[in-house]
């Protein structure tokens, strides 16, 4: 068997842990200036670069910030589960809710983490069907966010319902009692949602992830390391069956992802709107929910990948501009919250309907005024701060802004969950909410659960769709002038 | 089995190789080269087929289940509302409908490329560890009525390859 070697030599596969980060010996034709847009991928890397780099992370030694991170996430996620084993059993007394605050912080919790959620899928199956090239640099990590988020989300639901060993009374199994669960019902509703959204999205991930895992497949060094990510590849090639297949089902995934990711939320808002009480009965929770929860989803991956872009030596990947877009994905989104909350207040004054309007005064100068000022500050102020080029091209505001958004996202949730409850529509059913340790505890715990899961994801997968930022570096395109075929390689 | 830099030589090669009569072939690129399912003479991929009967399955059953249990199974009257109330019904027949849909996408894209797929033998090329990196491979299978050892040999090195490599099986 002669290996025949053309006029040029083969550069060999770029050393595995040194990224070399030399581009010399490539003229650049620069394009007229008015056309030039951002690079996607900065600095002129190669693709060679680019699997270094995010291979490079789950590849090499396990950095003392990881365990600096892991080991409280993981002490946290402890207290989570100790929580949970105390509330099943001992009961929900040991929560806040009591009447007339029948749904306490599990709600807003659930409401919040599962919206956070929301981010991830826009990314990946919205931009990915809008073509905006952009995403392929953070629609994995924000997927993995998704994934977690809504595991985070599940436990509240499951939880609350204070008897846990019926939970499986909520789905659609024949049991000894001959009852069905109340399909009609917008609860039952958010069961199917929810538990479609967690499915798909978790395996609109894991296909994301096979051509991704059949590359650290190709770079192992270890038998371990082999055998595991030659597993989870499931034997893939790369072959042009492959691609052609798994392309088209990558469309129809974020095709079905589109409307699935909108029904969720919308759903989530139904479990409160189709009541009757003042504050949650508008028509308007749906689309407002769905914004709300796009624009939390994006502050929480502000407040992640801000940080990790520089941990992690990425910024020639995730860059300034990606950072920019998503800053202006917020300000969008915050703006329709914004919106609705202006609104919710004219119709409550429009309508003219007395308990409507008391509900939306309470809000604002009633016992709990603090929670929704904080909401308003964070929601409706901060993300206007993100016209301004300067604050959105600053890593350290725009990471503390982001956590401004993920506080007062929280606080929508319990300004419409704890205030509209409080004041029932007689003065005797009136009533206080104050939450306990337990409650504190287990919301505090399920971070753990979240960074937990999310830096073990870091260390394990490629955090980055490798195949699919290559496909949009101009390197790859031999036409470019920094791409294909060159007198001494460039990798 | 030839190895090429990139992915228009890749393409190139493959509509010569086409044109040459080869049929058995496949390419391999880290990243999905468009132009490639023509060269290779491929028919459109079938996932969007099993899709639709996965979703209209989920959608009918979801109906069918709920229409079965409230009406049929657990009638239950509620202030003397139709047990049959279809618009409330929608929401899970929905999800079910993108369930299944999206089931079937995965399950079928898996299956259509017959994955998982323990060995294959492309993998004895050491240089095939590249093709998820950063390298573009033709792999003319041996039982194409085209196919000698010599002959195909000589031709893929025509058409500007890194290198040319047999693969065993």
């Amino acid at each position: 068997m002669a290996d025949v070697v053309t006029n040029k030599t083969i550069s060999p596969a770029a050393p595995k842990h040194a990224p070399s980060h030399t581009v010399a010996n490539i003229k650049v034709v620069a394009p007229p200036a008015e056309l030039a847009r951002e690079p996607l991928v900065g600095n002129q890397r190669s693709i060679g670069w680019i699997s270094d780099a995010i291979a490079g992370v789950a590849e090499g030694k396990t950095p003392m910030w990881w365990w600096m991170a892991f080991v409280p996430s993981v002490i946290l996620m402890t207290t989570c589960f100790t929580m949970i084993v105390y509330l099943v059993s001992v009961g929900v007394g040991v929560w806040g809710p009591g009447h007339p605050v029948m749904w306490g912080w599990a709600i807003i919790n659930f409401v919040w983490w599962i919206g956070i959620g929301h981010a991830g899928t826009l990314i990946s199956a919205i931009l990915f069907l809008l073509r905006q090239k952009w995403r392929t640099s953070i629609n994995r990590a924000a997927e993995a966010m998704t994934i977690f988020a809504v595991m985070c989300a599940g436990i509240f639901p499951l939880i609350h319902i204070g008897r846990v060993w019926l939970g499986w009374w909520l789905f659609p199994i024949p049991n000894s009692n001959g009852i069905w669960p109340q399909f009609r019902s917008p609860l039952m509703w958010d069961v199917f949602a929810v538990s479609t959204y967690f499915t798909v999205s978790l395996l609109f991930w894991y296909m994301g992830l096979i051509p991704d895992l059949a590359v650290m497949r190709d770079r192992a060094k270890t038998t371990i390391r082999k055998f595991a990510y030659g597993l989870f590849s499931l034997g893939w090639t790369g072959s042009n069956r492959h691609w052609s297949n798994y392309e088209k089902a990558y469309l129809i995934l974020a095709g079905l992802s589109t409307p699935l990711v909108l029904s969720v939320h919308s759903i989530v808002s139904m479990d409160f709107s189709v009541s009757q009480l003042p504050g949650w009965h508008t028509t308007i929770f749906p689309p407002y929910f769905v914004a709300g929860a796009v624009f939390s989803g994006f502050g929480m991956v502000l407040t992640l990948l801000v940080p990790l872009r520089r941990l992690l030596k990425l910024e020639d990947i995730i860059t300034v501009r990606h950072v920019e877009l998503m800053c202006k994905v917020t300000l969008a989104t915050g703006s329709i919250v914004g919106y609705a909350y202006a609104m919710e207040f004219f119709i409550a004054w429009y309508s003219g309907n007395p308990y409507e309007r008391y509900a939306f005064i309470n809000r604002a100068v009633g016992h709990y005024a603090w929670g929704y000022w904080i909401m308003i500050g964070c929601n409706v102020i901060t993300p206007q701060l993100f016209w301004f080029k300067k604050i959105r091209q600053n890593m350290m505001i725009v990471f503390i802004l982001s956590i401004f958004v993920n506080i007062g996202m929280w606080f929508e949730r319990f300004v419409i969950v704890v205030i509209s409850l409080h004041r029932d529509f007689l003065p005797s059913n009136w009533g206080f909410f104050r939450p306990t340790w337990v409650d504190i505890l287990t919301y505090l715990g399920t971070f753990g659960l979240f960074f937990t899961f999310f830096l073990l994801f870091l260390r394990f997968v490629p955090i980055i769709a490798i195949g699919e930022v290559k496909a949009v570096t101009p390197q790859a395109d031999p036409h470019h002038p920094l791409g294909g075929a060159k007198e001494g390689g460039h990798h | 089995m030839a190895e090429f830099e990139n992915h228009e030589v890749l393409v190139d090669a493959t509509q010569r190789t086409y044109a040459e009569g080869y049929r058995k072939l496949d390419a391999y690129s880290p990243f999905p080269v468009h132009g490639l399912s023509e060269a290779l003479g491929r028919r459109k991929t079938r996932v969007p087929l099993i899709v639709l009967l996965g979703g209209m399955t989920g959608g009918l059953g979801g109906y069918f289940m709920q229409w079965y249990a409230m009406r049929v199974d657990y009638p239950f009257n509620i202030g003397g509302r139709p047990l049959h109330s279809w618009p409330a019904f929608i929401p899970i027949t929905f999800e079910l409908t993108i369930l299944c849909a999206a089931l079937s996408a995965i399950i079928g894209m898996l299956a259509l490329n017959r994955l998982p797929e323990p060995y294959h033998p492309v993998f004895n090329v050491p240089e095939f560890r590249r093709a998820s990196l950063d390298r573009f491979f033709l792999c003319v299978e041996a039982t194409d009525p085209k196919f000698d050892l010599v002959r195909t040999r000589t031709f893929l090195e025509g058409l500007r390859p890194e290198s040319v490599k047999e693969v065993t099986s």
